[in-house]
């Protein structure tokens, strides 16, 4: 139970740490990339919370689907990424 | 200036309810009421193993029609904004470099074994973990591959458009089936099917009939999504 | 669990930061996409009971008496919901966002005045 513990509250800063990335940095497409992280480490959260179905949803919708279609979305506007936001 | 205070307001405001929701949780130690019948009664009533699986098709089966039904909008919706007109029309197309060849050959194998997957995942849904939204989402994604791996892959729009529809008449069908064999609480009852052995594949009544198509709608409706996104 | 309540909490507020304070849509769209994941965090939590297993009953003890034994399944199912309908939504505001930029060529949300007093 204590190594979970540690294990939760690592993920859980590396969470945060991303989404704070995900906010400050320049560059579009690391940031889509730092939010697809914190998904990620979300569905490993509900697995640990005994909830293997949303940690399955997380993982193919949030982290894989979702990511793509910003990228998608970047890549159809990127003539107004080097413009300072 | 003014808007960055408004704003640093705000979220000192947000803290603070945060913190008021945060410091009156209480740990639970008990299932409260209606979560204890679902779990009683989920395995002898409906014959399912997944209680998550019971609670979303059949208890909450009006939420979960809904749910698709807001898919449907979003998609029908993207398609509607994204979709080209004649006027801004790109005059000439520049050539596009093809995708690699082990990229190619690597798709061409992992397509159906991906598809399978995820039929896979939704037959399963009353047995492990999964069900329709997991099982739509790696069809999906198997579409993804194919557009990823050849530039110039388009979809059978006819063909998808046949399993969407059919799939979300026959899922409003077998909801209704319900209303008229067991009464006005009933609509997407399970038990128009027999319930089979407790942990078989064929078993929960009409569940993974019910999940396929929840699959096959889900997974079409993500793809064209994507297809729409991607067009250029 | 009370730590994953804490980090659900900092990521939502993390998220409406981000919402308020950045100028390029995009951004404010990936801004929602973390409120909704640290919502979606803090619902499962409310539903975790200490020492119990998931809702699956693939063994005849938890077929038995699941109510003693299962952690709570309805917040689960809330949360599958919630996730599916967030990439939609998430999906059509990228699509607004790339038709404003089709029409005006920036992202920048400063630049959109027409509704501003």
């Amino acid at each position: 139970m204590e190594l979970q513990h540690g294990i939760i509250i690592l993920m859980g800063l590396a969470m945060i740490l991303s989404a704070i990335l995900a906010m400050v940095v320049k560059d579009l497409i690391s940031s889509v990339v730092a939010v697809g992280v914190v998904s990620l480490f979300a569905s490993i959260i509900y697995l640990l919370l005994q909830a293997p179905d949303v940690a399955m949803t997380e993982a193919a919708i949030g982290a894989g689907l979702s990511t793509l279609i910003f990228l998608y979305a970047l890549h159809k506007t990127k003539d107004a990424e080097e413009e300072n936001d | 200036m003014i808007k960055k205070l408004f704003a640093a307001v705000l979220l000192v405001f947000m803290t603070v309810m945060l913190y008021q929701l945060y410091s009156n949780i209480t740990e639970k130690s008990e299932l409260s009421g209606v979560s204890r019948g679902y779990a009683e009664r989920g395995a002898s009533e409906l014959g399912t193993q997944n209680i998550v699986t019971s609670i979303v098709v059949t208890y909450r089966g009006l939420d979960t029609l809904g749910e698709v039904s807001v898919l449907f909008i979003a998609a029908t919706g993207v398609a509607v904004l994204l979709r080209r007109r004649k006027e801004d029309e790109p005059a000439v197309t520049a050539a596009k470099r093809q995708s690699s060849e082990i990229l190619q050959t690597g798709t061409r194998l992992l397509t159906p074994i991906i598809i399978m997957f995820g039929v896979y995942i939704f037959i399963n849904g009353h047995l492990s973990p999964g069900g329709g939204f997991q099982g739509g989402a790696v069809i999906a994604s198997a579409v993804l591959l194919l557009f990823l791996s050849d530039i110039n892959y388009k979809i059978n729009h006819g063909l998808f458009n046949v399993i969407e529809s059919f799939s979300g008449v026959f899922y409003v069908l077998i909801g209704i089936l319900g209303l008229l064999l067991f009464g006005v609480n009933n609509f997407l009852d399970n038990r128009i099917l027999p319930l089979g052995e407790f942990g078989t594949i064929l078993s929960a009544g009409a569940i993974p009939v019910i999940y396929s198509l929840v699959g096959l709608k889900v997974g079409t409706e993500l793809a064209s999504i994507i297809d729409n996104m991607k067009k250029d | 669990m009370n730590i994953i309540h804490v980090i659900g909490f900092i990521l939502m507020l993390i998220g409406f930061w981000g919402m308020l304070t950045q100028k390029n849509m995009i951004k404010i769209v990936l801004a929602l996409a973390i409120v909704e994941t640290g919502l979606q965090l803090v619902m499962v939590a409310f539903g975790f009971i200490k020492g119990r297993t998931a809702p699956i009953l693939d063994s005849a003890e938890l077929v038995n008496n699941p109510a003693s034994m299962i952690v709570d399944p309805v917040p689960q199912a809330l949360v599958l919901t919630a996730i599916v309908i967030g990439v939609a939504v998430n999906a059509l505001m990228l699509t607004f966002v790339i038709r404003l930029y089709q029409k005006k060529k920036t992202l920048s949300i400063t630049e959109y005045k027409d509704l501003k007093w």
